[in-house]
């Protein structure tokens, strides 16, 4: 009974602690990929402002953001849009992060079954990352 | 329209999005596609693609505060996102193939049916006795009323997992967060108290909206130009109106407004789509 009793405190505490780290990276990852976004459309309507863009009919986006690299190689080249683009990304992965650290804080409460589920997600998430480009 | 008009009338428009999706629990994209397509003529690719990025952008924001405050039950939210995130890249890979009409029509039925449900009086039923499934996955909890505690548990599982398949499928092919289909399956479904299924719900669209926004990510739908001015006036709306909400209660008259309003874009969705202006 006793050894049950401190097993549960001590499991009430951890859950307590993740939540407490997950509310810190949400928070992180929302404000700093917010600043990058605001940065780059400064940059790009400062640069941009007077040109007139056609959104009415889907072309993709320009060739320089098409790829993660593209969008690095634009960003050093200060170019407006790649660098929105590099705050969007950082958005994206917040919530994926969200994620993987739930995954660790659950292996670290010896939650099997939540582990798993954790990684369950994460697996549909870079599936969906890895065959988004197909079709 | 130059670069820099189109980014203050957007900026502006998000704002008002944000707050009045803020202040029905809509979210932003229920106003922001139709803004897009029907004001600005944006192809709908490009304004789902925008419009995820800002439900990303404040579920998050929302969740980093309701998460520390103990309500989100994050076992649930975990269980059912292996749900909403399936659905939402198979969502994602259909707005592909879709042509952008029928996209249209479908959201604004959504629309009207998620103004219906606003409009809904509801019945709490706190569950003290969990399902057999339920006790195996450890999704009972409890949350903080006041001083006290409530204790609560979960019934129906399997019913609210595939809800949740729909919901996902709804997000990732109409880009908005699909809360209110994910409340349906929480406390309608589940039983699961309100509190607790609207943080919970709040929690799991970032994840969900991720699945669906990196396939979107690499066909090319998130244009900078537009996702830019989007995320920034859907941010600062919602963030005011989450304050409002503290400090007025919802009235009955406020919320028949806010359903007639979202009934009559939903009907210009559908309409524009019939006649394929979009």
């Amino acid at each position: 009974m006793v050894s049950e009793e401190t097993s549960k405190t001590r499991k009430r505490f951890k859950d307590a602690d993740m939540q407490l780290i997950i509310g810190w990276i949400l928070r992180i990852g929302v404000i700093s990929s917010m600043v990058i976004v605001v940065i780059g459309g400064i940059v790009f309507v400062y640069r941009h402002g007077h040109s007139i863009p056609d959104y009415r009919t889907f072309r993709k986006v320009p060739d320089f953001i098409s790829s993660p690299m593209g969008v690095l190689e634009g960003v050093i080249h200060w170019k407006g849009q790649a660098i929105i683009q590099l705050g969007i990304m950082l958005l994206i992965a917040t919530p994926v992060l969200r994620v993987v650290f739930s995954a660790i804080g659950f292996m670290m409460e010896r939650d099997r079954l939540y582990t798993f589920i954790s990684l369950l997600v994460l697996f549909i998430i870079i599936m969906s990352a890895i065959t988004g480009h197909i079709g | 329209m130059s670069v820099i008009v189109f980014t203050v009338i957007l900026v502006l428009g998000s704002y008002f999005a944000g707050l009045l999706g803020s202040l029905t629990g809509l979210g932003g994209g229920f106003i922001i596609i139709p803004l897009l397509t029907l004001v600005l003529h944006v192809d709908i690719h490009y304004a789902i693609g925008a419009s995820l990025i800002s439900v990303i952008a404040t579920s998050s924001g929302a969740a980093a505060a309701y998460v520390r405050e103990g309500i989100t039950n994050i076992r649930i939210g975990m269980f059912l996102e292996i749900a909403t995130t399936a659905g939402a890249f198979t969502g994602a890979i259909l707005a592909t193939y879709l042509p952008p009409h029928y996209i249209a029509i479908l959201f604004g039925f959504i629309l009207i049916f998620s103004a219906v449900m606003s409009l809904r009086s509801k019945v709490e039923q706190i569950i003290t006795e969990p399902s057999p499934f339920a006790r195996k996955l450890k999704l009972s909890g409890t949350y903080p009323v006041g001083n006290k505690t409530v204790a609560y548990g979960v019934t129906n599982i399997i019913g609210g997992f595939f809800m949740m398949i729909f919901a996902g499928l709804i997000s990732g092919l109409l880009g908005i967060g699909s809360g209110a289909l994910k409340v349906i399956a929480m406390d309608g479904v589940m039983h699961i108290p309100f509190k607790v299924s609207t943080t919970t719900s709040n929690f799991m669209i970032g994840v969900t909206a991720a699945a669906s926004a990196v396939v979107y990510l690499q066909r090319g739908y998130i244009h900078p130009g537009i996702a830019m001015p989007v995320v920034i006036g859907v941010l600062l709306g919602a963030a005011s109106g989450s304050k409002i909400l503290v400090q007025a209660t919802s009235s009955t008259w406020l919320r028949w407004l806010f359903a007639i309003i979202i009934a009559v874009i939903g009907t210009q969705m559908i309409y524009n789509g019939i006649g394929r202006n979009i």
